[in-house]
Order: C-alpha cells, then structure tokens, then sequence
C-alpha cells in the first residue's frame, strides 16, 4: 500500500489564519494503479511545499490535480476554503502552473511570448516591465531571436520570465530548475524567497537541492521511497 | 472577455504568419484534388459543371481536415495549451477563438480559390456566386465541427485518421446543403432553401461546437 505522509510539518497554532491551499482526503489513479491516497495537507501565504518522491510516484500527478488540469480519484482541493472546480476562474486568476513543458512558442521571440501569455492570462502587456523581467533572467542578448534557436535552458528562463510575470499567489512548479546553470539556480532562489518573503506560495517538486534559508518549507513525501534530505 | 478571444485570435495568426508552408499545404490540397477530377472524368463541359459543385464541396471538406489535426496538437506538444486552459477566461471561448482563427487561416483562401476553381468546372457565374455563399457559411461548420474532432483526438497516436473517420459523418449536412445549393442555383430551382438550412445548420454548431469541444478538451488533457 503506498501512503502519503508528511514528513515536517510547522506546528500551527490557534490564531493562525485559514490556509489558502487545503487538500482533504486525495486520492490519484493512473489507470489501474493506485498512486496515492488519504492525502491531506494545507498551505497558508508564505509557505513553500516542497515535494518529494522517487520517479513514477505521482509528483507531477499531484501538481497536475492541484492546478485542476486533472480530477482526483477522491477527495477534493480548496482555495480560500472553496473547491477549486467550484471557483475555478478565480483560483486560475491567481495560479501560475510551470509544467515540464516549457508552454514556450518556437516560432515568437521571447518579448513576444510573453504579450500573448499576458493577453491569454487576460492581462494588458506592458513591454517596458517585460523586457526587464527577461534582462533580469539574462537573456537581453536574445530578445529578437526566435525561441526555437534558443537553448533549453534559456527557454526555461522564458517560461520563468512569465511566471514571474502572471503575478499569482501561487506558484506550483514542476521540476522548475531541471535545465537552468548554477547562476540560474542562485536567482530561483532568490526569486522563490522574494515571492514567499511578500506573502505568495509556492508548491515544487525538485531533485536538486535548494537554498532557501528563513524560509518555512513543509515537505511532503509522495510514494514510499525513501528520499535524502535536499534542505 | 472579448479580449481573451482577440488574443488567441492574434496569437494563432501572428503564428500561422511564421509558419505559412502549414496552411499552404492545405490551399494546395485543395486546388490538386479538384484538379484531378477533370483529368479524371474527361474535359465534357456538361460532365464537368454537373459534378463542379460536389467535388468543389468535397476538396474543400478534405482539405480542412488536413490542417485540422494540428489544430490542438502543437500547442499542446510544448505545453502552451495547458497554460490556455488553466487561464482565469472559460475554456469555451479558447476553443471558439481557435476555430474562429482556423476559419481565417483556412477558409478564407478557400473562398479566394474557389471562383477560379469554378470557373475550370465550366460553372456560370450564377452559380459561382451561390458557390461563394455557400462556402462563406459552411466552411464555418468544418472549423467549428472540426475543433471538437480535433480536441478528441489529442494526444492519440494516429489521431489524424481517427479524426477523419469522426468529423466526416457529421460533415454529410454540410456537404449535402451547401453542393446541394448550387445544384439548385443550375437547375433553376432556387438555392434559398439550401442556403437556409445551411445557415442553421452554422448557427446551430456555432453554438454547440465549443462547449462539447471544450469539455473533450479537458478530459484529453487529464
């Protein structure tokens, strides 16, 4: 039987404020195979989830039922209290999903990916603040070129760029370091720390360790394999 | 609202604009298929107005099908689609937005094509005008029908022919009324009735076609 646990979890005390994120009672299939089940966790602003398991555990599974892309077995996910396919346009309005996919078009230059993610997201592009966001990801030196000539990792720093942009609450990211150099790493980081520091979640799931002191993480451990301790 | 649809609409066409081998292909479809049957059935200008209109309707019908397949697929092969779907604006809107689009890209140039094409068919001016207006409201069905057949079979291996076998059956009305219109126009019995039920049969996929092509897109995407 595979159960889901957590491993730490901060002790929450009477006068804390209701969790944005709450999961009750998960359960996730594929096919005929069971994946998890009886998982229950919450998220209030400024919490990191990170989790974790072996390959084929069901990580991106789970991310995929949080972001509503995929309907649990069992079980229901809550923001702000609600069922997430009851408020679904307002939980989409302040969710960003970062897949395995990059959801980067090969054919427009990276400023222009991010005009039609704004606009897809309903949002008014403003040029100034997206060429910044793409220069502060170190990629002034391509903003013309088309992404198809640009390098995996350069294309994971578009997608980044637009996370950053959407300006959600919260973050859920699946594998967002896979592809990015030791530089790249350091500035997720940091920017992982900023986006919580001013109250946004985060829900990660990663191989790599990551730096992320004075940060209140819960880990979660999908599957029943053993994993080190990346914090 | 309104925004959210300009967007994907200027978004699929500043893409289709970048990559203009992928439409056309699908133009050229066109043109060889209604070429080939002149050269099959022998130059007999009666033969070749009689069968004109069918086989104008059929090349156009096949046509869309070819570029349909691809109508979901490439955005959902580098991710960009579930970024769309999980956008705070309804599904819905995504899918009419991107049938809207594929109209433009693909039916537009087929009513550009078609007068010329006509006219190799030996087809009075008459009936090419009720040929052109018979596109104008059908080639709307075989976008709108197509995207619920496009949004079934995504992600399937050897969904191109899967979606063939699907959307055809439910082209039938299409073909039916709008081949039917122009006979009608020839023969002198008039095209209004056609045209009508053409125009219904639009009005009635217009309204249905993105809900169920948009509930088929979310369980591909599960």
């Amino acid at each position: 039987m595979i159960i889901a646990g957590i491993l730490a979890r901060p002790s929450i005390s009477v006068a804390m404020p209701a969790p944005l994120l709450s999961v009750h009672d998960l359960a996730c299939a594929r096919g005929e195979r069971l994946l998890f089940k009886a998982m229950n966790f919450s998220l209030h602003a400024g919490e990191l989830l990170l989790v974790q398991g072996g390959n084929g555990q069901g990580k991106t599974s789970l991310l995929r039922l949080l972001t509503g892309l995929a309907r649990p077995e069992t079980g229901e996910v809550h923001w702000r209290g609600e069922a997430i396919r009851r408020v679904s346009e307002a939980y989409h309005a302040e969710m960003c999903y970062l897949g395995h996919a990059n959801g980067v078009k090969d054919d427009l230059d990276p400023v222009e990916n991010l005009r039609f993610s704004d606009g897809l997201q309903g949002r008014a592009f403003d040029r100034t603040r997206a060429v910044a966001t793409l220069e502060q990801l170190g990629l002034s030196r391509c903003l013309d070129l088309p992404c198809r000539v640009l390098s995996f990792g350069q294309r994971r720093r578009v997608a980044l760029a637009a996370l950053l942009l959407a300006g959600a609450t919260l973050w859920i990211l699946d594998e967002p370091l896979t592809g990015l150099d030791v530089h790249a790493v350091a500035l997720m980081e940091g920017l992982i720390r900023d986006h919580l520091t001013a109250g946004g979640m985060v829900v990660a799931t990663t191989h790599q360790a990551l730096n992320l002191e004075g940060v209140s993480v819960q880990r979660l451990l999908v599957g029943n394999v053993a994993i080190p301790e990346l914090v | 609202m309104h925004r959210f649809l300009l967007a994907v609409l200027r978004r699929d066409l500043t893409l289709a604009a970048r990559r203009r081998g992928d439409w056309l292909i699908a133009q050229f479809f066109f043109v060889m298929v209604a070429s080939l049957f002149p050269l099959g059935v022998g130059p007999e200008p009666e033969m070749l107005a009689r069968i004109g209109p069918g086989v104008l309707w059929v090349a156009a019908t096949l046509a869309s099908l070819l570029s349909l397949s691809r109508l979901f697929a490439d955005d959902h092969h580098d991710g960009s689609l579930e970024h769309m779907v999980l956008s705070p604006e309804p599904t819905v809107l995504l899918v009419l937005g991107k049938a809207m689009a594929h109209w433009l890209i693909y039916g537009i140039p087929v009513l550009l094509i078609a007068p010329v094409l006509g006219i190799q068919f030996n087809l009075s001016w008459d009936a090419i005008l009720v040929l052109e207006f018979s596109l104008l409201l059908g080639t709307p069905i075989l976008s709108l029908l197509g995207s619920v057949g496009a949004a079934l079979t995504l992600g399937l291996r050897g969904g191109g022919v899967l979606l063939t076998l699907l959307i055809l059956p439910l082209y039938v009305p299409a073909l039916i009324f709008g081949a039917g219109a122009v006979d009608g126009a020839m023969m002198g019995t008039g095209a209004e009735a056609h045209l009508s039920l053409l125009g219904a049969f639009m009005v009635l996929s217009l309204m249905i076609s993105p809900w169920i092509a948009a509930a088929a897109l979310r369980i591909s995407l599960e």
